[in-house]
C-alpha cells in the first residue's frame, strides 16, 4: 500500500519535472509570467512528492513491511528502531531516494528565496535543478526503484550492513555528506542558468550562490571529518584515512569547492578568473556525480551486495550529458567572459589565491588520477593494480605543506599590491610561530622533513591568521576605545566573511596538527594477555580484568575489560568488543577509545579464547587525534560565521571605511584590516 | 555562443566517458578466486531440507563431498534472507531435475541462517528438487571463501573446483557449465546410456 502510493508519487514527480523543465524556457522566451509561475511551481510540487515517497519509505522500514523490496533488503525485526530508520541511506536504492529528497529540498529553498529576483537567471537555474532532479527521478522509477514488490513476502530480512549499525556516527555522516554533495548542484545550476540566460557577464550568479556554496562546503567538510571519525571508531585499525576510493570520492569535490570559495572572492572583488570559476563550479558538480558513480556502480571496488548493473549505465549517461553540455556551454560562453581587472603585483592577495587554486587543483588531479588509475591500468595493460597510500601520501603531502604556508601568506597580504613596508610588517612576525612549532617538533623527535615543515608552516600561518584578529581588534580598541572583547566581537561581526574564513583556517591548522602529530608519534603494540596481566604502550598501562560475552537482540557481543592504570591505581576501564551479527560471518570490531586533550588511547580486541582464559589486545597511542575532530568543528564554525547574515548595527558603530564601495584611495593603515571583503 | 569552441570542448568529454563506460563492462563481481583448479574443500554437512524424489535425501543424513568423487557437484550457497537467491531458485531446482540420472549432484548449502527459516523459505518458493544442508558457523562457507550469497561452485569429477559463479546463475550458464564438466566423464556417461533417456 505505502509502496504503491510512494511509487505513484515518484511517477507523478517524473511528469512534473519534465513539464517544469520544458515549460520554463518557453515561458521565458515568450515573456509569459503565468506560465513561468506554473513552471516554477514544479520545483515545489516535486519537493512535496519526493517527501511523500521518503516518508512512505521510513514508515515501511519502521513497520517492517517486507513486501517492499528495499525493506526486505536492509530491514530486520531485530534491528533497533534507530538503525532501522537510518538504514534509509544504508543501501543503494534508499540512498538515491534520500539524495533525491535533499536535492528537492535545496531546489525548493533556493527558488523560493530568489523568487522576487527579476531576470532570467533564476528561471534557467530552476530548469537546471529540475533536470538534475529528473535524472534522480528516473533512477528511482527504473534501475534503483526501492518500492519494488516482493512476493512471497519474507518473514524477516538480513538487517543493514553490520558496519553501518555499529556506531551512532552512521546517523550523522551520510546525511551531512548528501547535504554537502547535493548542495553543489545549486551553484552549478546558477552557473548554467547564468550561461543560458546570458547573464554570465555580471557576477550575480556568484553572489546569489555564495551562501549556498558555503553551506554545502561546510556540510561536506563536516561529513568528511565525521567519516574519518566513524572509520576511526568502528573499523578497528586505529587510522582515520586510507585513500579508499569512497573516501576520495568525497574529498575530490571538496578540493575544487575550496578552490572556488577563494577564487570567487577574486571574481567579486577584481572581476578576474570568471572563466576559471565557471569551470570550478561545473567541475565540482561533475565530480560529485562522478564520485557517486564510482561508489555506486561498483566500477572501482565494491563491498556492496549484488546489485544488477544497469544503474551504472544510467549514471554514465548522465555524466556524459552533464560533461558535454557544460563543457560546451562554458567554452561557448568564454568569449563573453572578459576579465575586467588584472594582476597588479605578485605580492597581492589575488596572487596567493591563484596559487592556492593551482595547488588545490593539482591536489584534486592527484587524487582523481590515483583513484581512476586502476581502471586506466586495466584498460591499457590489462592488469589489475591497486594504488595505495604510498602514492597518495608522496604526491599530496608536499602540496598540503605548501597550502599550509599559503594559508598564512594570503590573509596577510592586501588586495592589488602590497608595499614593501606592509610585506615586512605582515610577513616577518609570524616567523616566530614557525620557529617555535618547528623547534617543538624537532625536540619531540620528528625527523621526517615534511612533518617538520608541516609543523613549521602551521606555526607560521596560525600566527599570521591570529594576528589579523589581533591587529583588527587593536585598531578598534584604540580608535573606538572599545574593550578588547567587544572590539573582537564587532570586528568579526563587521566582516563575517573575512573573519569566518580565518576561523576556518584556524580549524584547518588544528586538523593539520592532529594529523601530523598522530602520523609522526603513533605507537602501537599487540599482545596476548591472561586476566591480571598488563601491557604498556607509550606510557599507558592497561591490565586485562576479564573476557566476557553477552547476547543482545540483534547480535552477540564478546568483550574484554581492561583497567587503565596509573602506577598501581586504576584510573578507568576500557571495553574493546567484537560484535557478531547473524548475517555476517566476520565479527565487527568495536574498539574502545579513551580520549584526552593530548591524544587517545585506542584499544582493539583482536582475538580471544572462548573459555575467557586470554585475549589478544592491540593498544595504540594516538597523539592529538581528538584535535582532528575539534579542528573539523572549528572549520564548520568558520563556515557558519561566513554564512550567517551580517548583523545590522547602528551606523555610529560602523567604521567609516566599511562602506561596500571599492576602496580607491589609501585607507588608514590602522583601520585597513577592517576593510570588507565583499 | 561560440559553437566552434563549444564543440571542441565537448569532444574533450569523450575519452573520460569512454574510459568509464569501458570500466562498466568489467565485471566487478569477478573476484579472483584461487579455488578454481584446486581441490574443493571437503565437508560433511547434515541435510535439513530433504528435496523431492528422486533427488531427495533424508533429513539428518550427512552429505560428504568425498563420497561424490567421480561425479560433478554443484554447490549453491543460499539464505532465506537473500533476495537474489529467489531469482535463481526455480532455475536451479528445474535444471537439477532435468539432469536427474546423469552423474551430477546439486546441493544447497544454507549460509548464516536458521534451518527452520530455510525450510519455510523453500515451502514458500514452491519446493526445491534437490536437498539442502546446514552449514553451522559458516565453516564450509569460509573454506570456500564465500563473498556473499548467492554463490555457486562447480566441482568436477576429480574433486577440483572447476568454476565459481558469483551472484544468481542463469539457466543458460548453468547448463553450459554442467555440460562442459559432464563431457569430461566419458566412461560413466557411456556406461549409463539407459539412464540418460529418462
Amino acid at each position: 500500500m505505502t509502496g504503491l502510493l510512494a511509487r505513484d508519487a515518484l511517477l507523478v514527480s517524473l511528469a512534473v519535472l519534465l513539464f517544469g523543465a520544458a515549460i520554463i524556457p518557453v515561458a521565458v522566451r515568450r515573456g509569459r509570467s503565468d506560465l513561468l509561475a506554473l513552471g516554477t511551481s514544479a520545483v515545489y510540487t516535486n519537493f512535496l512528492l519526493v517527501t511523500i515517497a521518503t516518508v512512505a519509505m521510513i514508515v515501511a522500514l519502521v513497520r517492517h513491511d517486507f513486501s517492499v523490496a528495499y525493506v526486505a533488503q536492509v530491514g530486520s525485526r531485530a534491528t533497533p528502531v534507530f538503525y532501522t530508520v537510518i538504514s534509509l541511506w544504508g543501501a543503494l536504492e534508499g540512498s538515491i531516494l534520500f539524495w533525491a529528497w535533499v536535492l528537492a529540498l535545496y531546489s525548493a529553498a533556493v527558488v523560493w528565496i530568489n523568487r522576487h529576483r527579476q531576470g532570467n537567471l533564476v528561471p534557467y537555474a530552476a530548469v537546471a535543478l529540475l533536470l538534475v532532479s529528473l535524472f534522480f527521478a528516473v533512477l528511482l522509477v527504473w534501475p534503483a526503484n526501492p518500492f519494488g514488490a516482493v512476493s512471497p513476502v519474507p518473514a524477516d530480512g538480513p538487517g543493514p550492513n553490520p558496519l553501518l549499525q555499529n556506531h551512532i556516527l552512521m546517523a550523522v555522516h551520510p546525511p551531512l555528506l548528501y547535504l554537502g554533495y547535493v548542495g553543489m548542484a545549486v551553484p552549478f545550476a546558477f552557473a548554467v542558468g547564468a550561461m543560458l540566460s546570458g547573464e554570465v557577464q555580471n557576477d550575480d550568479w556568484v553572489r546569489l550562490t555564495r551562501r549556498w556554496t558555503l553551506t554545502s562546503w561546510g556540510f561536506l567538510s563536516a561529513a568528511i571529518i565525521a567519516g574519518m571519525w566513524w572509520s576511526y571508531e568502528v573499523l578497528g585499525w586505529g587510522g582515520y584515512w586510507a585513500w579508499d576510493p569512497v573516501e576520495n570520492a568525497s574529498f575530490i569535490p571538496w578540493l575544487t569547492a575550496t578552490a572556488y570559495l577563494h577564487s570567487a572572492m577574486v571574481q567579486e572583488r577584481r572581476g578576474m578568473l570568471r572563466l576559471w570559476n565557471l569551470n570550478l563550479v561545473v567541475g565540482t558538480f561533475v565530480l560529485t556525480i562522478l564520485g557517486t558513480f564510482l561508489t555506486r556502480s561498483g566500477i572501482i571496488s565494491s563491498v556492496h551486495a549484488f546489485t544488477t548493473g544497469t544503474i551504472g549505465y544510467f549514471f554514465l549517461g548522465f555524466i556524459a550529458l552533464v560533461l558535454l553540455a557544460s563543457l560546451a556551454l562554458v567554452a561557448g560562453n568564454s568569449d563573453r567572459l572578459r576579465t575586467v581587472g588584472r594582476f597588479d603585483s605578485p605580492a597581492s592577495r589575488e596572487t596567493v589565491f591563484l596559487l592556492n587554486n593551482l595547488f588545490l587543483t593539482a591536489f584534486m588531479f592527484t587524487v582523481l588520477v590515483g583513484t581512476l588509475f586502476p581502471l586506466m591500468a586495466e584498460y591499457v595493460r590489462g592488469v589489475k593494480v591497486s594504488v595505495g597510500e604510498p602514492f597518495f601520501n608522496r604526491m599530496s603531502i608536499p602540496i598540503v605543506v605548501a597550502l599550509l604556508f599559503l594559508m598564512g601568506v594570503g590573509p596577510a597580504l592586501p588586495w592589488k599590491a602590497a608595499s614593501r613596508k606592509e610585506l615586512k610588517d605582515k610577513l616577518l612576525p609570524p616567523i616566530a610561530g614557525a620557529v617555535v612549532l618547528g623547534a617543538v617538533a624537532l625536540l619531540a623527535g620528528a625527523r621526517n622533513v615534511y612533518a617538520v615543515l608541516a609543523f613549521t608552516f602551521v606555526g607560521y600561518s596560525a600566527v599570521a591568521n591570529l594576528r589579523e584578529f589581533f591587529i583588527g581588534a587593536r585598531a578598534r580598541h584604540v580608535a573606538h576605545t572599545e574593550p578588547w572583547g567587544l572590539a573582537l566581537a564587532r570586528l568579526v561581526t563587521g566582516n563575517q566573511r573575512r573573519y569566518g574564513g580565518y576561523v576556518a583556517h584556524l580549524g584547518v591548522f588544528v586538523v593539520a596538527l592532529g594529523v601530523a602529530a598522530s602520523q609522526t608519534w603513533r605507537t602501537e603494540r599487540e599482545s596476548t594477555l591472561k586476566p591480571g596481566e598488563t601491557m604498556s604502550v607509550a606510557g599507558h598501562t592497561v591490565r586485562l580484568k576479564d573476557v566476557w560475552g553477552r547476547q543482545e537482540p540483534q547480535r552477540q557481543v564478546i568483550g574484554a575489560t581492561l583497567e587503565v592504570l596509573d602506577g598501581t591505581r586504576v584510573v578507568g576501564t576500557m571495553e574493546p568488543r567484537m560484535n557478531f551479527y547473524p548475517m555476517s560471518q566476520q565479527p565487527v570490531p568495536t574498539p574502545d577509545v579513551r580520549s584526552a586533550f593530548t591524544g587517545d588511547l585506542y584499544a582493539n580486541l583482536m582475538s580471544f579464547r572462548p573459555d575467557g582464559s586470554s585475549a589478544s589486545v592491540k593498544l595504540i597511542s594516538e597523539p592529538l587525534v581528538p584535535w582532528i575532530w575539534m579542528g573539523g568543528g572549528i572549520v564548520v564554525l568558520g563556515a557558519l560565521v561566513c554564512i550567517f547574515p551580517a548583523s545590522r548595527r547602528s551606523p555610529a558603530a560602523r567604521p567609516a571605511v566599511a562602506v561596500p564601495s571599492r576602496p580607491l584611495g589609501v585607507v588608514a593603515a590602522s583601520l585597513q584590516s577592517m576593510e570588507p571583503e565583499a | 555562443m561560440n559553437w566552434k569552441r563549444a564543440t571542441i570542448a565537448a569532444l574533450c568529454a569523450i575519452p573520460v566517458v569512454g574510459l568509464l563506460g569501458w570500466g562498466l563492462t568489467r565485471d566487478p563481481k569477478e573476484i579472483v578466486s584461487p579455488l578454481p583448479g584446486r581441490d574443493a574443500p571437503v565437508f560433511s554437512l547434515p541435510v535439513f531440507a530433504p528435496g523431492q524424489p528422486p533427488l531427495a535425501r533424508a533429513v539428518g543424513d550427512s552429505v560428504r563431498l568425498a563420497t561424490m568423487r567421480g561425479d560433478v557437484v554443484v554447490l549453491n550457497f543460499w539464505a532465506s534472507w537473500c533476495l537474489e537467491c529467489r531469482v535463481e531458485h526455480t532455475i536451479l531446482s528445474d535444471i537439477a531435475q532435468e539432469y536427474n540420472g546423469r552423474p551430477v549432484h546439486f546441493l544447497g548449502v544454507l549460509y548464516n541462517d536458521q534451518p527452520a527459516s530455510g525450510t519455510a523459505w523453500i515451502a514458500e518458493m514452491g519446493g526445491q528438487s534437490y536437498p539442502s544442508v546446514d552449514d553451522p558457523h559458516a565453516r564450509t562457507a569460509i573454506d570456500y571463501g564465500l563473498y556473499g550469497v548467492p554463490e555457486s561452485f562447480f566441482v568436477d569429477a576429480s574433486g577440483r573446483v572447476a568454476y565459481k559463479q558469483v551472484g544468481p546463475v542463469s539457466a543458460v550458464r548453468l547448463r553450459h557449465l554442467v555440460d562442459s564438466l559432464l563431457i569430461a566423464i566419458p566412461a560413466r556417461a557411456a556406461a549409463a546410456p539407459a539412464k540418460q533417456g529418462s
